[in-house]
């Protein structure tokens, strides 16, 4: 979908909108798969409920998920210090004309502004590059599967098997609480701070790519199928469903350290991407950055 | 798959059994960890509590709401949150204000259960990030209090028109799906160690 050139505000309004009421294609795909192999009564009932919503809120044009969440932008190409406002003006539209739920509160007052900005707000990740465009997406995260998010400082010598175990234990711990089948982030390597980021990061790359490097391809399938065995199923009530994907980043990492993130995404994980060029927008929802 | 009319009595929710599908029809109340500590602390105090909370069915949401040019309400958008958040509060809450129904997603700890055993309470399972179809289910608003909390925090009341579908996921004996799930959940195929070699945490064993 290609338009001309907008205010960025506005841009950042579209794509909160677009990521808010339409879910991925690949998602949609995977929990239509989803629904062909699950038996369970109770859990065929939640993605057939999880089904008709998705259709319901595209037709409608309202947001899937009463949680709006959080908005995490990515910006990545050309790009100069004015686009942090233009984004927040774009989020304090944008809460008002979808609308989307005020979710931002002071942590300790939990003064709720009602616009979805105060300190810190929105999160904004800036990734320049030497390109001709300047590309913005978003990532609107809920806090169901947010609160759901572990990190571990694993000893070297855990190796392979130590980060296995630490994605499958952080996944079934969760249990039904980040309104699973979910997608699950993860990162590994770096250093804490930087892994949690490749954990949330490797949520946006769609369902349906390879994963470039085809030793973490291997551990994605790997964790896949073993996710999938578990039982725990869609919402946590048992089922062959847990998952829908399992995507993983990695870095270089201090010699003694292997840092292991896991963010999980809910089935509503929503994104959206515009790349504004001198002459246009393209919004799309297959984020890859 | 049954229809229950709300207000639910014991004897009606005693009648529940796991795994049931249930739609509502009737008044439903909103509240999350902040209308929880309020009422709480309200009646803990010898202050009135807003009318509807006493016997009601008590949805763990906080909805997306819209201001109509009349001053009226209408809900946009209205899925469950994560009911594990209220588990330290939903006891007392439960035996206070005799709840009869919980509806959330993800299911709530033992001393919930053991209140909801006392009560007569069931737990309903929504489905996480249906907003919209639930939203439809609720029906009409019918007010709101404690609106200082916020949007997503306020207590706010409807009228629900075919709220569902719902799981009973823990029935008023103390049976849970979610403990049944947890039992015979297999960790890891392979049947490896259940946990890293270095602690679930991946710290050094102390």
């Amino acid at each position: 979908m290609k338009r001309l050139l907008e205010p960025t505000e506005d841009v950042v309004v579209n794509l909160l909108r677009l990521a808010n009421t339409k879910l991925p294609a690949d998602i949609g795909w995977a929990l239509e798969a989803a629904a062909g192999w699950e038996t369970g009564e109770i859990a065929r009932t939640q993605l057939g409920a999880i089904m008709e919503n998705v259709k319901k809120a595209e037709h409608l044009g309202i947001p899937m998920c009463q949680d709006t969440g959080i908005p995490v932008f990515y910006v990545r190409g050309r790009f100069d210090s004015s686009i942090a406002s233009k984004i927040a003006e774009g989020v304090r539209k944008a809460t008002a004309s979808i609308p989307l739920r005020p979710n931002t509160v002071d942590p300790l007052t939990r003064e709720n502004q009602g616009s979805n900005l105060g300190d810190g707000m929105p999160v904004i990740h800036y990734i320049p590059a030497d390109v001709d465009y300047t590309e913005i997406t978003v990532l609107p995260k809920g806090a169901g599967s947010e609160n759901m998010t572990r990190l571990a400082m694993l000893n070297p010598a855990d190796g392979v098997e130590g980060v296995r175990r630490f994605v499958i234990d952080s996944v079934l711990d969760a249990g039904g609480r980040p309104c699973p089948p979910s997608i699950v982030g993860v990162g590994i390597g770096g250093t804490s701070d930087r892994c949690v980021e490749m954990a949330k990061e490797a949520l946006l790359a769609p369902l349906d790519s390879d994963n470039p490097d085809p030793v973490l391809a291997k551990m994605e399938e790997d964790l896949f199928s073993a996710l999938n065995s578990s039982g725990l199923g869609p919402m946590g009530l048992g089922g062959s469903t847990t998952v829908l994907g399992v995507r993983i980043r990695k870095a270089c990492c201090h010699t003694a350290s292997l840092p292991v993130a896991v963010n999980i995404g809910c089935w509503a994980t929503r994104r959206a991407s515009a790349r504004i060029t001198s002459d246009g927008v393209e919004y799309s929802q297959g984020a890859v950055l | 798959m049954r229809t229950l009319r709300t207000p639910l009595s014991e004897d009606l929710v005693r009648s529940l059994r796991l795994g049931e599908t249930v739609y509502l029809y009737g008044p439903v109340v909103t509240g999350r960890d902040e209308m929880h500590i309020r009422a709480l602390k309200l009646s803990g105090e010898g202050s009135p509590v807003p009318s509807g909370i006493e016997g009601s069915v008590l949805y763990h949401c906080g909805p997306i709401m819209r201001q109509n040019g009349d001053g009226s309400w209408s809900v946009v958008a209205a899925g469950p949150t994560t009911s594990a958040r209220m588990n330290k509060l939903e006891p007392e809450m439960i035996r206070r204000f005799r709840i009869r129904a919980i509806i959330g997603k993800g299911g709530m700890s033992k001393d919930v259960a053991e209140a909801m055993r006392e009560v007569g309470c069931v737990y309903l399972a929504a489905t996480g990030g249906a907003a919209v179809s639930l939203a439809d289910g609720l029906g009409a608003c019918k007010g709101a209090e404690w609106l200082d909390l916020g949007m997503p925090e306020a207590m706010w009341r409807f009228e629900a028109d075919r709220l569902g579908p719902l799981i009973v996921a823990m029935d008023s004996e103390g049976g849970s799906l979610y403990e049944r799930v947890a039992e015979s959940l297999v960790r890891d195929r392979r049947g490896l160690p259940a946990r890293p070699l270095s602690g679930r945490r991946g710290r050094p064993g102390r």
